[in-house]
């Protein structure tokens, strides 16, 4: 039930991070990148029903958004 | 482990769709990072020619597609529980809308002189939107599946692993704009 609600408040808290907020600083791209990664684990756990998945499925989803995460954050921050 | 706990795992549709799903999800990782490596290679030119997108567009888009994700959960449901799921055509409605929205968008900017040759940011805009628009293209075929099971009275494993499977898909197309709609419209 939380799940959807939840969603878009992130949604329009990084775009309100994003435009009103300018965007334009380090902290601020990272929070909102940050944010769109917590979006997707929640999509793929909750949505695409990962968190009920054998261990080895949701495993590797796990580790997606986490080197993905890395990854994109690494380079904003670079 | 407890046996419950063993009981209800359960694989959302064909094992092998989920190598497929993967296997986009890597690639479009690889996409992302071209756009950070762009970035913080050209912020100046990222950060002008971003002005040249609509924001307003893509947050609408973003929630379109949330949206139908929320319904297509819905209508799952109540396709695994022999329920009418009176929400699927809201999602397919919701997913052309997306199209509609998209196609606006390509056509504002490329009116206002941008195009995939004027320089890298627009490129990877064309292509890798682009990209991501065939797959809702294909993700249009996956919620029609799922209108035409909702149709039938009841459905059997083979059709429930199918609707699952339809269902992921559509799920994936949402992830995957997660993470283009703040890369190439908020990240300035």
């Amino acid at each position: 039930m939380w799940v959807f609600p939840a969603l878009v408040v992130a949604t329009l808290s990084s775009w309100l991070l994003g435009i009103e907020g300018g965007g334009m600083s380090t902290p601020i791209g990272c929070a909102v990148v940050t944010i769109a990664l917590i979006k997707v684990r929640v999509v793929g756990l909750h949505f695409m029903e990962l968190r009920n998945a054998p261990t080895a499925l949701r495993g590797a989803f796990e580790v997606y958004v986490v080197v993905t995460g890395a990854v994109l954050l690494a380079l904003h921050l670079t | 482990m407890t046996a419950t706990a063993a009981r209800t795992k359960h694989i959302p549709g064909e094992s092998g769709l989920w190598v497929f799903l993967f296997g986009d999800m890597i690639m479009f990782s690889v996409f992302f990072g071209f756009v950070a490596v762009l970035h913080g290679r050209h912020p100046a030119m990222f950060r002008a020619s971003q002005q040249a997108l609509h924001p307003g567009l893509g947050l609408l888009n973003t929630l379109l597609l949330l949206t139908a994700s929320a319904l297509v959960v819905r209508g799952l449901r109540h396709l695994r529980t022999g329920r009418p799921a009176r929400t699927l055509p809201w999602a397919l409605l919701c997913a052309l809308g997306f199209a509609a929205i998209k196609g606006s968008e390509y056509a504002l900017v490329i009116r206002a002189g941008h195009t995939p040759s004027s320089n890298d940011f627009f490129m990877y805009y064309f292509v890798f939107t682009g990209i991501h628009l065939a797959h809702l293209t294909i993700g249009l075929g996956a919620l029609t599946v799922l209108v035409v099971l909702s149709r039938r009275p009841s459905l059997g494993p083979g059709k429930l692993l199918l609707a699952e499977g339809a269902a992921a898909y559509w799920h994936m197309v949402d992830l995957l704009w997660l993470l283009l709609f703040p890369l190439f419209y908020l990240v300035a």
